[in-house]
């Protein structure tokens, strides 16, 4: 019986059909193209439906916020896509977008029990499949008002984090009010990853489900600027901090404020939520040289390099100063890079910045590195390789080296503590040095992902809703004197 | 009045180039300071602008803007009449101007700058400053806020460059008079072209007069997420639209600033032709 359920693994997901690349990088629409019905059903049949043992993690363990997989994929292999869609619901406030964005291969995936052979089961994929279905069959199910329990929340910030605090207490009866600094909702799925990876079109959906469930979502509100963190206490019983992580990083190399050098955020900004890919039919311009260089390696830097080329660019280089392996984007997005012709100039970092007459980037400097012993973060440590400098010429350079929390709700909340990376410190529960308020998302860990994000809002709406509702009792000062060091 | 937020409760021109428009957004007329700026969306497709608040009254919940229609973006706001709506509108954004008591501050305001400088004035006034404003155009028919001004200000200096009103050259001009004639002066405000405000700060440097110039960097998100606004004071990065805009004069460096807002001419050229053509 075993012998013949091991023969029946199909070693490999069913494939992805995806644009070409020579075609994806004249456009900005999404890559993989997505997978019919019967597919999915024949990847979820993949699934071997494990049983919890003590002895070995499941998929279930590695995904952040608790999605019953195996009870899901045991729907899809029925044909029962509701059912799956009601029981990821139960956990996923954001399923399309998770299914698209998630680093899906150290989370789920990871733990996958198939994976250790051969391919893990497409978690991601079928998740994606259903929410595009649920949406596109608009299958959303009526969301039944709650009883209200007559107690009123304020979330700043309307990313992955907040969204998920709102949805989450509005489901439990809570009047919740999302105060969002930009025009649209999203955060960075709206600002910052590219049409191409996630189109806006579905995070429009999510948070439109979200406002269904009644959560009032107030735009163009910048808390700290139009009222604090403080005022909101007065009117609303809490608050949830959810404002992320959107301060560039800079080198603070010579000639940074030269034109055509760009924080990847601004980039970013200009073309996903200003929609300057189609300028001129949309005013904000943008512009991309012949060459493009982006600096950093992680997602943000890959979404650079590939926008560059679907502007236009001819050449697009990506400088990082580990090697390879060490680069921190998912594998997938590395191999779309690579695919579509992004060129990666590995164990080199900048020096200094080049300027024409008429104050124009026209050239890099850079330098060799090898890499040395292993430093805090067990990644081996980069070393400059002296005399070894080189100039590249470019036009435009992308500076994607990581983001900072953002500063101005700290700035204007004096009791609220932050940590010395500039955080907000939390506790486990999501608590903060103020009574009342709490806190999640990359506000409080630095630059994350989307699913952490969402994880930290999940964990906070709980303590929020035990807040609100049977112990309104709050940590001692010293839990956040600790959190803070 | 009870219009929605963002709607347009007035709109005129003020000469043939510069729209004036009140605006419902009750709950930034009531935070907002002289100084501080709103980062403003025509359409669904359009770009996010930053324009100073020229007025706010919390009483009747609005901010008035008023811009020079130089581009696209600022030409359709021309195009607006009362009952239309923005698209979006964030505020107030920016730091506010330093309200203390100096002793005599000199305001100096060039063309679009004066409807900028109005409030300043004001307020510097309500902290118990001897106002002196002197303001300038190319002609006495382009002098906006011209009575605003003098209702506000101790001593008023009017200044055109054809000299059809006032003192005939520029505002430059009479602020050195001032100085040599030995006036008592604490601060000096500039706000206006560039080029004007880095005149300014080179003529008080040697006298070592504090001067505050409000910079007008090309801005995206306003809040202080992208750095496009990034500006040079003394030697150091900062972003306009949330370490000011206003800055020392004598630490900032102009060139940057001039090459910098020149980073997107030709697509603004295109923009432009198009909406023109489009009529
Ligand atoms: C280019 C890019 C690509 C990425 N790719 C991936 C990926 O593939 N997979 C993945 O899992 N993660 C990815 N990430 C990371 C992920 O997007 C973030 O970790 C996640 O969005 C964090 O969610 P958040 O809710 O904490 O913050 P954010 O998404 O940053 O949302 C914060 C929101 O708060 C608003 N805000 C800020 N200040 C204020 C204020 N004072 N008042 C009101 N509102 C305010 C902001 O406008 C924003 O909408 C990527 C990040 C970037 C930048
Ligand atoms: C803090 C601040 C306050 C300002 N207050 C006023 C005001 O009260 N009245 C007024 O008339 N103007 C003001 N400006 C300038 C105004 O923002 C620009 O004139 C406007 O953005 C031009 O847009 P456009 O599409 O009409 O012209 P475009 O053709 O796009 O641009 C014309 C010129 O305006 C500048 N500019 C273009 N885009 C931007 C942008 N996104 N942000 C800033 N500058 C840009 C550039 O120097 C450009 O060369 C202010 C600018 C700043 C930074
Ligand atoms: S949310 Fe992410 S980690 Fe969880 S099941 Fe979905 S893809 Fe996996
Ligand atoms: S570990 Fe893999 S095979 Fe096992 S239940 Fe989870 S998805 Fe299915
Ligand atoms: S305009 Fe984006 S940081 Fe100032």
């Amino acid at each position: 019986m075993a012998e013949e359920k091991k023969s029946r693994i199909v070693p490999k997901k069913y494939p992805m059909p995806e644009q070409n690349p020579e075609e994806r990088v004249k456009n900005f629409d999404e890559v993989p193209i997505g997978q019919d019905a019967e597919t999915i059903i024949l990847e979820a049949k993949r699934c071997l439906q494990c049983k919890e043992s003590p002895k070995r993690k499941l998929c279930k363990e590695g995904c952040p916020v608790e999605i019953d997989i195996p009870a899901f994929i045991k729907q899809v292999q029925e044909g029962d896509f509701a059912e799956a869609m009601r029981i990821i619901r139960k956990k996923q406030n954001l399923p399309a977008v998770c299914g698209r964005v998630c680093p899906y291969e150290n989370q789920c995936e990871g733990n996958c029990v198939v994976g250790k052979k051969n391919e893990p089961v497409g978690i991601g994929r079928i998740e994606r499949f259903l929410a595009d279905w649920e949406r596109n069959e608009q299958k959303h199910g009526k969301v039944e008002p709650p009883t209200s329990t007559g107690k009123k929340v304020a979330v700043v910030g309307g990313g992955p984090a907040g969204l998920t605090v709102a949805g989450d207490l509005a489901k439990l009866g809570h009047k919740v009010t999302v105060f969002e600094a930009l025009q649209y909702s999203g955060g960075v799925l709206v600002y910052g990853i590219p049409e191409f990876r996630l189109p806006k079109a579905i995070v429009k959906a999510e948070v439109d489900y979200i406002k269904k469930s009644g959560v009032e979502i107030k735009n163009d509100y910048v808390i700290g600027k139009v009222e604090t963190v403080d005022d909101l206490l007065e009117k609303y019983d809490a608050v949830f901090v959810g404002t992320g992580a959107g301060l560039p990083n800079w080198t603070n190399l010579e000639g940074e404020n030269l034109n055509g050098i760009l924080s990847a955020n601004e980039f970013l900004t200009r073309v996903n939520l200003m929609k300057a890919f189609n300028f001129p039919d949309y005013d904000t311009p943008i512009r991309v040289g012949k060459r493009v260089v982006t600096l950093g390696g992680g997602n943000v830097a890959m979404d650079c390099a590939r926008t560059a080329l679907r502007l236009g660019a001819e050449e697009s280089i990506i400088l990082y100063r580990r090697s390879d392996v060490e680069l921190p984007a998912r594998r997938e997005e590395i191999h779309h890079a690579k695919e579509e012709g992004v060129r990666f100039e590995l164990l080199a970092a900048p020096v200094r910045y080049i300027g024409d007459e008429d104050g124009n980037v026209k050239q890099i400097e850079a330098v060799r590195m090898k890499l040395g012993e292993p430093d805090a973060s067990g990644r081996r440590r980069p070393i400059k390789i002296e005399g070894s400098n080189f100039i590249l010429d470019c036009q435009t350079v992308l500076v994607a080296i990581g983001q900072s929390p953002n500063p101005l709700v700290p700035m204007t909340t004096p009791s609220l503590k932050t940590t010395k990376w500039g955080t907000i410190a939390v506790d486990a529960e999501g608590r903060t040095s103020k009574k009342g308020v709490f806190a999640g998302g990359d506000i409080s860990t630095g630059a994350a992902t989307v699913i952490l994000a969402m994880g930290d809002g999940k964990r906070a709406a709980k303590t929020m809703h035990k807040y609100l509702m049977e112990d309104p009792s709050w940590p001692d000062a010293e839990v956040f004197e600790k959190a803070a060091c | 009045m009870c219009a929605n937020v963002y709607d347009i409760v007035k709109a005129e021109k003020l000469t043939p180039d510069v729209t004036r428009l009140e605006i419902a957004a009750p709950h930034i007329a009531k935070k907002a300071m002289a100084g501080q700026f709103v980062m403003l969306t025509v359409d669904e497709h359009g770009e996010r602008i930053p324009l100073t608040m020229a007025d706010f009254s919390p009483e009747n919940g609005t901010i008035t803007i008023a811009a020079l229609e130089i581009g696209k973006t600022t030409k359709k706001l021309g195009t607006l009449k009362a009952g239309d709506s923005l698209f979006s509108l964030v505020g107030p954004l920016g730091l506010p101007t330093e309200l203390k008591n100096h002793g005599t501050v000199v305001c100096v305001g060039g063309g679009i700058g004066l409807a900028l400088m109005y409030p300043v004035v004001r307020a510097l006034k309500q902290a118990g400053n001897q106002m002196i404003s002197i303001i300038g155009a190319k002609t006495k028919d382009l002098l906006i806020y011209e009575d605003e001004i003098e209702d506000v200000s101790d001593e008023l200096h009017v200044c055109t460059d054809d000299g059809s009103k006032g003192h005939h050259g520029f505002v430059s001009d009479v602020l050195q008079k001032l100085i040599d004639d030995k006036r008592d002066i604490n601060v000096v405000y500039a706000v206006g072209p560039i080029i004007m405000m880095k005149v300014i700060a080179n003529l008080t440097k040697p006298y070592n007069i504090h001067t505050v110039v409000s910079l007008n960097p090309i801005m995206v998100d306003g809040t202080g997420m992208c750095g496009s606004c990034r500006v040079i004071i003394d030697g150091e990065t900062k972003f306009g639209c949330v370490d000011g805009p206003e800055f020392d004069g004598h630490k900032v460096d102009f060139e940057n600033l001039t090459a910098r807002n020149r980073r997107y001419l030709a697509e603004e050229e295109v923009s432009l032709r198009n909406f023109k053509e489009a009529g």
